[in-house]
């Protein structure tokens, strides 16, 4: 067996449906773009592709790298590729960039065809259930009917259940990593100060903001700091920074003297140069409807009744954004209904953000559980 | 080969079953309840090793430890339960037996016997036992609650359990002379009265 590597140069892909896309708002699009990429070969009964669902502000720019571009890895390269947990040489694998989204598939930043000009705060809203069935079209445009995986982690992990949910008969395995069936009250709580900073930004014209060829960054920073906080662990937090200072001795003003402020808006800063403040308000609002339950008067263990899908559910010890708690009520509907699932709760330091980090307990565990699906068993 | 203390609990399983295996290890005995006896199950295990061999296995498991992890199982959701060599080292002994019931309709015990000769002849030479069943030092044992059968039975009794079956072994066989001096391990079956 060669060492782990990457998948190489890759490049992304686009497909145009004409189709309107039902939403579940009640709006519709009319038609809509999806950019993916994919990595491997997908064999000859058709049956070893896997879908990966991103999150936040992640893209279909799943693995590999860009030609000619430094530091442009993709964002889980490395879990997918050759030789690593989800191996390329035996999958058929395949990221999709979501509808709102702002690295290629249609969102608030294309134009509306009805107009010429950007949606901008017309695109309607999108769900997680939109999403799915999106990203089902394009199964269907490139000749799967059945996945041998679906995996995702925080939102995408939503995606990954929602498939299990709405498209039982097309998803073999569901790896739902460091996700919940529904955000709690502190969640939504969260999104809803991001999405308040934005929409605050003077720059943010409404969401109108392309026009007046400005970008709300200040907005988009502060939203970008308030996630970044609830993604760590307050130990991690700790322990990269303390209580550590750029410079010595207090500078007896509020510029980011502490460590982990200038950590914060480098990280803030970055960020506003490359997403789109509609995106993001968006996106936290999937984040927030998501909730099968709602359907079936609360009741998680009815909602996951029609998935039929064998489960991997990982959590988190030090996750408090989606809490091992979550995993657990999640294991303990689908045990309810009869399901296949191994839950694993993994003792990383990192908070949230573990599930993109390369911890050995964690890889070798969706490594094996890959190892099952290759060799035909699950 | 299937260990012989795990396949004598696997006679007391019947075909098809739904089973729940506390503290499962590797997903030996819900692997070979599966591909001998058709039956469903599920596990428990907190060590990372261990829920990795049972991925590896696809045997379903939840990676908690006991007392949490019972929790997440309603009421007369198995037909067995199976706690395998792990009862003495369990802090809350009564309370995972009643959640044991609770789960399930039959629970399977086994743990190693404290009454037999050899601890007698430790102790009496001053010394804490330490032997291939109990192979721990006083210091650092997980065994904290360490029992003989009568012992079992009586709580049993106390807890409203019907026993309707029991096994003594010593060398892996069942011992029919002088069980509780000369068996290293007890196993049990019983039901909710």
């Amino acid at each position: 067996m060669n060492a782990p590597g990457s998948v190489g140069i890759v490049r992304p892909q686009s497909l145009h449906f004409d189709r309107p896309l039902e939403l579940a708002s009640g709006a519709r699009l009319e038609g809509y773009d999806l950019c993916f990429e994919t990595y491997g070969e997908l064999d000859a009964s058709r049956s070893n592709a896997v879908l990966v669902c991103h999150a936040l502000n992640a893209s279909h720019h799943v693995a590999g790298t860009y030609a000619g571009q430094a530091r442009s890895a993709g964002w889980w390269d490395n879990l997918v590729g050759p030789g690593k947990p989800l191996d390329t040489r035996r999958f058929f694998v395949i990221g999709v960039n979501n509808l709102g989204s702002c690295f290629g598939s249609t969102g608030p930043m294309s134009p509306d065809p009805a107009t010429g000009r950007p949606y901008g705060a017309s695109f309607p809203m999108v769900t997680v259930e939109d999403w799915v069935r999106s990203q089902a079209r394009l199964a269907d445009a490139l000749g799967i009917e059945r996945f041998a995986a679906v995996i995702g982690g925080s939102l995408g992990g939503m995606q990954a259940l929602s498939w299990a949910i709405q498209f039982p008969a097309r998803v073999r395995n569901c790896l739902a990593i460091a996700t919940t069936a529904r955000l709690s009250a502190q969640n939504i709580a969260f999104n809803d100060v991001a999405r308040s900073a934005i929409q605050a930004d003077p720059d943010f014209h409404g969401g109108d903001f392309y026009s007046h060829g400005v970008v709300p960054r200040r907005g988009l920073r502060v939203a970008r700091m308030i996630g970044h906080i609830t993604y760590l662990s307050g130990d991690d937090m700790s322990e990269r920074f303390g209580r550590s200072l750029s410079k010595e001795g207090y500078g007896y003003g509020f510029g980011a003297e502490f460590e982990v402020e200038s950590y914060l808006r480098y990280q803030g800063d970055k960020f506003s140069e490359y997403f789109d403040a509609n995106t993001y308000l968006l996106i936290t609002r999937a984040l927030d409807y998501f909730d099968p339950a709602r359907d079936t008067g609360g009741d998680l263990v009815r909602a996951l009744a029609p998935a039929t899908a064998r489960f991997l559910l990982v959590s988190f010890t030090t996750d408090w954004r989606f809490s091992p708690e979550r995993g657990r009520e999640l294991a303990q509907a689908l045990v309810a209904n009869g399901r296949e699932v191994v839950y694993a709760e993994i003792d990383a330091p990192h908070g949230h953000d573990a599930f993109l980090l390369d911890d050995a307990r964690y890889h070798r565990l969706v490594g094996a559980y890959f190892d099952r699906i290759a060799s035909g068993a699950a | 080969m299937l260990r012989r203390d795990l396949a004598l609990i696997a006679q007391w399983i019947e075909p098809g079953a739904r089973v729940l295996d506390l503290g499962c290890g590797d997903g030996t005995l819900l692997a070979h309840l599966r591909d001998t006896q058709r039956c469903s199950g599920y596990g428990i295990e907190i060590s990372d090793s261990e829920v990795l061999a049972c991925t590896r296995r696809g045997v379903s498991v939840m990676q908690a430890d006991l007392e949490s992890g019972l929790r997440m199982f309603a009421d007369d959701m198995f037909d067995t339960v199976v706690l395998s060599q792990t009862l003495q080292a369990m802090r809350h002994v009564e309370l995972v037996l009643a959640e044991m019931v609770r789960v399930a309709r039959r629970g399977i015990v086994s743990f190693p016997n404290f009454g037999h000769w050899r601890h007698a002849v430790s102790l009496l030479g001053g010394r804490m036992p330490v032997t291939p069943e109990i192979p721990y030092q006083w210091y650092d044992t997980p065994n904290i609650h360490l029992c003989t059968p009568r012992d079992f039975e009586l709580l049993a009794a106390r807890l409203g359990l019907r026993i309707t079956d029991r096994t003594l072994l010593a060398r892996a066989r069942p011992v029919a002379v002088l069980p509780s001096l000369r068996a290293t391990v007890a196993l049990y079956r019983f039901e909710k009265r």
